[in-house]
């Protein structure tokens, strides 16, 4: 087996619109070790949300082809849990209901306890106390803010232990201050969990405060510029000079002039 | 306090126009059409000896039946025509020719198949109220939207549990707007329906008071009553919109 976590091998995509094809994706290549973060920006619209659901397993390329631990990727998993900017938590449920909601089919017809630790409940409630979440299990999500919804889908993603978190555009609805605050939340819970990660963002800030390495896309149709390893230890301060002097790289090479 | 600083226009309205309405008779010396008062005393005598809660009861029954039936049947055929796209294809033209037919326009067939007793009120008061259920129902379903769909394609949960947990609960809002429709045509259509050939129900009411001895002082009471149990349907059915699983689409 192959420490290789993520291995996308020349992908290509393309859409059809008014008879002709606009390519979106382009001879993309590359590999995520297991327990790496890796971050992905790119210019608004360059194709990096179709990148992501490509290797999520949401979408199709039309050429090239994605592994997942060697194995090809043939759609959407539990291995893998997307969190997007615009979220996903069920409005009809409630918090705790939202975090067991992937456990459902899990216990039926066995017993509440089981070797994974403890009854879907309390593995439910362990992740939102986790994420901050204590004494909101029975809450609506539209009584919680904006930055309490993010926690819920976070929580909701650890409760099935996957191992890869794809990231699309995370934390870009929040205000700067919770942005930072979920940043800081996220890094903590990575410490103990462990999870491969491949953030896709806009935001180079956001990329060099938790990657470990930083992919550059190009415009349409997208393809790797560039590729940037980031040796800073966490936590990492963002005002040290080497921080900045890497952000500023990343913006040149994103056509930025700072 | 605040609610009768509320309420004080719309009494207002009603007061000028139960004023309206009596100096009008008065003045024009009209023989046939009551005053307010002799409405209430027309409809205290009903109350008295019991037949106004027999037609009330006879009225709600029907709509209890047919409505009830409509819902059974509605809510499964449209979640099942909202997720099956060829069920979709096949159904939708037929419903959508069938459901601009008024339901009064089925009267005669409706006598003809079921006859003139309980049976065919209710069967009006079914073909009223399924059709924007159904409708309402399928609209629910085209209208989830697809974040919650690939978010449990992606948790890999069973249909089961994908109906049970994302679909259904997606649709209720939709589902209780298509009831608060069906169950307003259905008391629209039940009074209709009871004034063709039945010998109970607040429909035959309004009809049999006039035909017998021109009683417009019943024929008002029974209109009033109708406005006012029709109103009531609609409070019952909008507390479902109180349901604290189907609160996230009316708050925000």
């Amino acid at each position: 087996m192959s420490d290789k976590k993520i291995a996308v091998e020349v992908l290509s995509k393309s859409f059809v619109r008014n008879r002709t094809s606009m390519p979106v994706v382009d001879n993309v290549s590359f590999s995520v070790a297991s327990g790496e973060f890796v971050a992905i920006v790119g210019p608004s619209g360059c194709g990096k949300s179709t990148l992501m659901n490509i290797i999520a397993g949401f979408e199709r390329p039309d050429a090239g082809r994605v592994l997942i631990d060697g194995t090809p990727q043939t759609g959407p998993s539990k291995n893998g849990i997307v969190i997007s900017q615009y979220g996903s938590v069920f409005p009809w449920l409630t918090v705790r209901e939202n975090l067991m909601f992937g456990l459902e089919d899990e216990n039926r017809g066995q017993t509440p306890k089981n070797k994974t630790g403890g009854s879907p409940q309390d593995r439910a409630d362990h992740y939102a106390a986790m994420v901050g979440l204590k004494g909101f299990e029975k809450s609506y999500p539209h009584e919680l803010s904006g930055g309490m919804l993010k926690r819920v889908e976070l929580a909701r993603a650890l409760v099935v232990k996957p191992e890869i978190l794809y990231m699309d555009e995370p934390f870009s609805a929040l205000d700067a201050l919770m942005n930072l605050r979920m940043r800081n939340e996220l890094l903590r819970i990575l410490a103990e969990e462990r999870h491969t990660v491949l953030l896709i963002t806009h935001d180079v800030e956001e990329a060099v405060h938790m990657a470990n390495r930083i992919m550059v896309l190009g415009p349409r149709p997208t393809s790797i510029q560039a590729t940037f390893e980031v040796p800073f230890a966490h936590p990492r301060k963002l005002s040290d000079p080497a921080v900045q002097a890497l952000r500023e790289e990343i913006l040149g090479e994103l056509g930025v002039e700072t | 306090m605040r609610f009768l600083k509320q309420a004080a226009p719309a009494l207002a309205v009603f007061i000028a126009l139960i004023a309206i309405w009596w100096a009008t008779v008065v003045i024009t010396e009209s023989a046939i059409f009551p005053t307010p008062l002799q409405v209430v005393t027309g409809a205290w005598e009903l109350v008295q000896d019991g037949t106004l809660f027999e037609h009330i009861g006879a009225s709600l029954m029907r709509v209890g039946v047919g409505f009830g039936l409509a819902v059974v049947i509605a809510l499964p055929l449209g979640l099942w025509m909202g997720w099956v796209r060829g069920a979709y294809l096949t159904l939708n033209p037929l419903f959508q020719m069938l459901r601009p037919i008024s339901p009064i326009a089925w009267i005669p067939i409706a006598i003809l198949w079921f006859g003139v007793g309980d049976l065919s009120p209710i069967f009006l008061i079914f073909l009223s109220s399924v059709f924007p259920m159904i409708v309402q129902t399928v609209v629910g379903v085209h209208t989830i939207e697809r974040r919650y769909l690939w978010a449990a394609a992606n948790f890999g949960v069973s249909r089961t549990t994908l109906f049970r947990r994302v679909v259904i609960p997606a649709v209720l809002p939709q589902v209780i707007v298509g009831m608060r429709i069906g169950l307003g045509v259905a008391w629209l259509v039940v009074v209709a329906a009871e004034m063709i050939a039945l010998r109970s129900g607040l429909g035959y009411l309004i009809m049999d008071s006039r035909n017998a001895g021109n009683r417009y002082d019943l024929v008002v009471a029974a209109m009033i009553i109708i406005g006012i149990i029709g109103l009531m349907l609609d409070g019952l059915m909008r507390l479902l919109e109180q349901l604290k699983s189907v609160r996230w689409r009316y708050v925000r």
